[in-house]
């Protein structure tokens, strides 16, 4: 216990567990180890740790793997990404184009809608706790981005994506997870150069039907809804519907790619 | 030549292998390497092709368990589940890797990280100090009280009926 060498000894015995000496120390410490039993019993368990360390778990290096964790699909979203930022002006024009020429996209909220409209009066109250939270606005923050997405696609049973609406001056500043009627719901908060912030709520919806825009107004808030299996989305924005109609047109389109 | 997607196949393998060993569940490591493989791409840039590819994915991998395991702390009470503290092994795991999940969710993170860089992962101390952007000195001291450690919990486990005598 008080021998002299102990200490230097200790970070080199490691070394020799490791097999990471040169043949010169390699067998000086083995002459040492001769005579010191307590120590030859540490190496031989340090050596039987890393032994059973990797019989354990060498067969999670080779499991199937499952998808999101190909590099090759994450490659393909990553490069889907960058090009849906530069189509997405286009797609949000076409988009417009289209809504007013058919008429289709937009309709009228009707009392007796429902689902969404459930959604939106959720997303409306979730929008008015959180928007003026100063210190805890998010519970993941945006620099957390792909942990936020990986979460929340977790815990709502689906791939999901957060759009990007750095062309439109907000950038996100982060997320939550919420309650809705004991399923769950994401909650993603942006923010512009004035702060003045608008949240985009989601959550699963099996609703089948076309994709139309609906609008709730209530006390000086937009609340623009639509379904669009997997999910239901309400963006909520303090701002005209116009204004608000153009942040979730550009926010389908970027979804839809 | 330099084709990240196909690089980066190549060292899943052991990224996905040290991120189970240190998270104890497939889920969270799961979570971890996909978050260190987009965080890989989007950082493409910034990998020189005469740096090893290993070490690099490594220190990303680090970086943001370090993070996850900051954030996780903070809201502890209100989102228990989201990191483990004791494992959560499937029962498919085994008996071993379940016997080896619980004692390596004992120790603390800092010896965890060192003791599987250097004994599953292989990395010299060198390369682990740089992982960890920590001194060599430092990463042999954790790796001496981590073994330490793992094998008094590991002795303890597989012989429960001495601890109980004494």
């Amino acid at each position: 216990m008080s021998d002299p060498d102990r200490d230097i000894a200790d970070a080199e015995l490691h070394s020799f567990a490791d097999d990471a000496l040169s043949p010169e120390r390699a067998a000086a410490v083995a002459a040492w180890l001769a005579a010191h039993p307590a120590e030859t019993a540490a190496v031989a368990a340090w050596r039987a740790q890393n032994a059973r360390l990797r019989a354990a778990y060498d067969a999670f290096a080779t499991e199937p793997l499952s998808a999101r964790l190909d590099p090759r699909r994450l490659a393909a979203a990553r490069r889907r990404r960058t090009l849906g930022r530069a189509a997405l002006l286009a797609a949000g024009l076409a988009l417009f184009a289209i809504g007013f020429g058919t008429g289709r996209l937009l309709l009228p909220a009707q009392p007796t809608a429902d689902a969404g409209r459930t959604l939106a009066v959720e997303a409306m109250s979730a929008h008015r706790v959180y928007v003026t939270e100063v210190r805890h606005p998010v519970e993941v923050p945006a620099s957390e981005e792909a942990h936020l997405v990986a979460w929340l696609s977790r815990r709502l049973g689906q791939p999901l994506k957060v759009p990007d609406l750095t062309e439109r001056g907000y950038r996100l500043i982060g997320g939550r997870l919420l309650p809705s009627n004991a399923q769950p719901a994401a909650h993603f908060m942006y923010e512009d150069a004035g702060k003045k912030r608008l949240t985009l709520y989601l959550r699963a919806s099996s609703e089948p039907g076309e994709v139309a825009f609906r609008i709730l107004e209530e006390a000086g808030f937009t609340a623009v809804y639509w379904l669009d299996r997997p999910f239901g989305y309400a963006l909520i924005a303090e701002a005209p519907r116009d204004i608000a109609l153009g942040l979730a047109r550009a926010i389908h389109a970027q979804l839809e790619q | 030549m330099n084709d990240p997607q196909r690089l980066l196949l190549a060292e899943l393998p052991g990224l996905r292998q040290y991120a189970r060993a240190l998270t104890g569940s497939r889920e969270d490591a799961d979570d971890l390497v996909q978050d260190c493989l987009e965080r890989a791409l989007s950082r493409w840039q910034l990998y020189r092709a005469e740096q090893q590819l290993r070490p690099w994915l490594f220190t990303i991998m680090h970086n943001l368990f370090v993070s996850a395991r900051r954030r996780a702390a903070k809201r502890a009470s209100v989102e228990r589940q989201d990191w483990p503290p004791a494992s959560v092994s499937a029962p498919g795991d085994g008996l071993a890797v379940a016997a080896l999940d619980r004692a390596l969710a004992l120790l603390p993170d800092e010896q965890r990280t060192v003791l599987l860089l250097v004994g599953l992962e292989g990395f010299s101390y060198a390369e682990a100090a740089r992982i960890l952007d920590t001194p060599i000195g430092t990463v042999i001291s954790r790796l001496s009280r981590g073994r330490q450690q793992l094998r008094e919990l590991l002795e303890a486990a597989d012989s429960p009926g001495l601890r109980r005598v004494r």
